[in-house]
């Protein structure tokens, strides 16, 4: 394995990220601090949950995910894409670097780059409310797992996008609808019948459930599903992701 | 010339490409073509846009997939065995594909990175220095003329310590001095034992650097030969023979040894080289009866070969 090559790619990557700091970590900070402010001080007192979570606490996980998701999904996705769109893709295919050093490089840097941000939200939750996490080790491994799979799917979105329109359609057209919708800011048996069915097939609504019982101990569904699903989904992206680079699709003619 | 030295000692080449083809959708790119070139020649590559010599190079390189054939480099199926085949290959595209918020030196650091090779912090300086980019090292790329890119591609190629450099069109737009100064610095890699693989639209290029041009044409080679030697074959001298009276008609003579009447200029003959010496075409125009007012002499450039070969085909 070309190590220094591996290495080389995920420090550009995270470089990437360090240069555009403010806009890259202080953005999703301010926003936390406007839905506390808003959903958390605000509404959150009127609003009683059945399992007896402040309301400001119970946000949180959701909030770590809206942060962590499209970071992570946007970074590797605009990464490869730049990399197609500028051309410089031919440095990289043209070094000894395989399809797995490639694709490794950019989803550590994104998962990592998704993960900073999650964290900079916990902290920023950390000083306006009192939070404390109940399985601390699972939740790490699961946030690592979250975008880790999500870096992934940023690849495939990369990969496929021969746009910028098409860049940009997964996430405003599925992520953000799809992790509002997740359970974000309600509890899902707040809702009526039949959409707690629907926000069964909800994927975000798995991994925001899985979050929330690492944080309280209290869980919808069995947090064994949860991480069951969000393994099966990781490793549906490894697979995909495989087979795009192994086949060198829309980059290696 | 270098090529004849390694040819006498049979040296293995450097770069074997056999029977290779790549068609895209339905155009052919690439048809069933083999060549060998040595190490430490200096090779040209010529043809017209489209004719097929960025996807040669892509398949070298790896940046293409080769749908028939074979390529080795260093000794290295480029397939096989890639990523040796890489490591002793420095690339520089056609194209300017940098990134245009990274710096000279970043951009430079990286590229050594990918090829596996810990920083050089000696070799960068001395890479940077030598393409006159020292002062630009902590620049934006995109703060950089189109020269300064130029040179940043080659740097970055020149990272790696190539054993084998590609060249896809150079120098296009870049001005003439700066022209100039890359050529130097190709023939200074060349004397190190760096060998080049240029493709140029520039012919005067091809001629003032390459020890032996390939010319391609949809895909095929339609030659493979020394510069020298396709210059001296291929390349016919003609004089231009300006007289004193104007010549309405011209003896037989004077036909018989290639003279003709340039139809627009009665007071000017031309010679074309047919191998007779030029004393005795002087002498049969002196005994013509003609005087000689001035004579200078052309010769076709690789240019006008091209043209001619490809025109031909």
């Amino acid at each position: 394995m070309n190590r220094i090559g591996l290495t080389t790619l995920i420090l550009k990557e995270l470089r990437r990220t360090v240069d555009v700091i403010l806009q890259s970590v202080l953005t999703p900070v301010i926003t936390t601090v406007l839905y506390f402010i808003v959903f958390g001080a605000a509404l959150g007192s009127h609003i009683s949950l059945r399992d007896g979570i402040p309301y400001a606490q119970f946000i949180v996980p959701g909030l770590m995910m809206m942060a962590i998701i499209p970071n992570a999904l946007g970074a590797s996705a605009s990464g490869i894409y730049f990399q197609k769109y500028t051309g410089a893709i031919v440095f990289l295919l043209t070094s000894p670097m395989g399809a797995f050093e490639i694709a490794t490089g950019y989803v550590v840097a994104a998962a990592i780059r998704g993960l900073i941000i999650g964290g900079a939200v916990f902290g920023t939750a950390a000083l306006v409310t009192d939070i404390t996490l109940a399985h601390p080790l699972l939740a790490i491994m699961l946030l690592t797992c979250i975008a880790t799979t999500f870096a992934l799917m940023g690849l495939i979105v990369g990969l496929w996008a021969d746009d910028f329109e098409r860049l940009t359609l997964i996430p405003m057209i599925i992520l953000t609808p799809a992790t509002f919708l997740g359970g974000v800011f309600y509890s899902i048996d707040m809702l009526p019948s039949l959409w707690q069915h629907l926000t069964q097939l909800n994927p975000f609504y798995y991994m925001i459930d899985a979050l929330r019982w690492c944080f309280f101990d209290i869980s919808h569904t069995d947090p064994r599903i949860s991480l069951a699903f969000i393994g099966v989904l990781c490793i549906l992206s490894v697979a995909i992701v495989g087979i795009l680079f192994r086949t060198g699709y829309r980059i290696k003619p | 010339m270098l090529y004849c030295r390694y040819m006498e000692h049979h040296t293995s080449p450097i770069i074997d490409i056999r029977g290779v083809s790549k068609t895209y959708t339905e155009t052919r790119a690439v048809r069933d073509l083999s060549l060998q070139i040595f190490p430490g020649e200096f090779f040209a590559l010529l043809g017209h846009n489209g004719a097929g010599k960025t996807t040669l190079i892509g398949m070298i390189t790896g940046s293409v997939r080769i749908d028939r054939g074979t390529i080795h480099v260093c000794g290295h199926d480029v397939v096989r065995e890639s990523f040796d085949a890489r490591r002793c290959i420095g690339v520089v595209p056609q194209e300017m594909p940098l990134e245009p918020f990274i710096t000279v030196e970043r951009a430079l650091r990286y590229q050594r990175g990918f090829f596996g090779r810990r920083q050089d912090n000696e070799l960068m300086e001395q890479t940077l220095r030598t393409l006159s980019l020292w002062e630009k090292r902590h620049a934006q790329i995109r703060m950089l003329s189109g020269g300064m890119k130029r040179r940043v591609l080659i740097g970055m190629a020149l990272m790696n310590e190539p054993r084998v450099l590609f060249l896809d069109e150079p120098t296009a737009g870049v001005d003439v001095t700066l022209r100039r100064e890359l050529w130097d610095l190709l023939r200074a890699l060349q004397r190190n034992g760096t060998t080049i693989i240029l493709t140029t639209h520039y012919l005067e290029e091809a001629e003032m650097l390459s020890e032996r041009v390939g010319i391609i044409k949809n895909g095929s080679l339609l030659l493979v030969e020394r510069t020298d030697e396709l210059l001296r074959r291929f390349g016919q001298r003609q004089w231009r023979i300006v007289t004193r009276d104007e010549c309405t008609e011209l003896p037989d003579t004077l036909t018989a040894l290639g003279i003709t009447r340039d139809t627009e200029h009665p007071h000017i003959l031309l010679h074309t080289d047919t191998g007779a010496p030029l004393s005795v075409v002087l002498d049969a125009l002196r005994n013509a009866g003609i005087t000689i007012h001035d004579i200078d002499h052309t010769t076709q450039s690789l240019e006008d070969i091209f043209i001619t070969l490809t025109e031909n085909e």
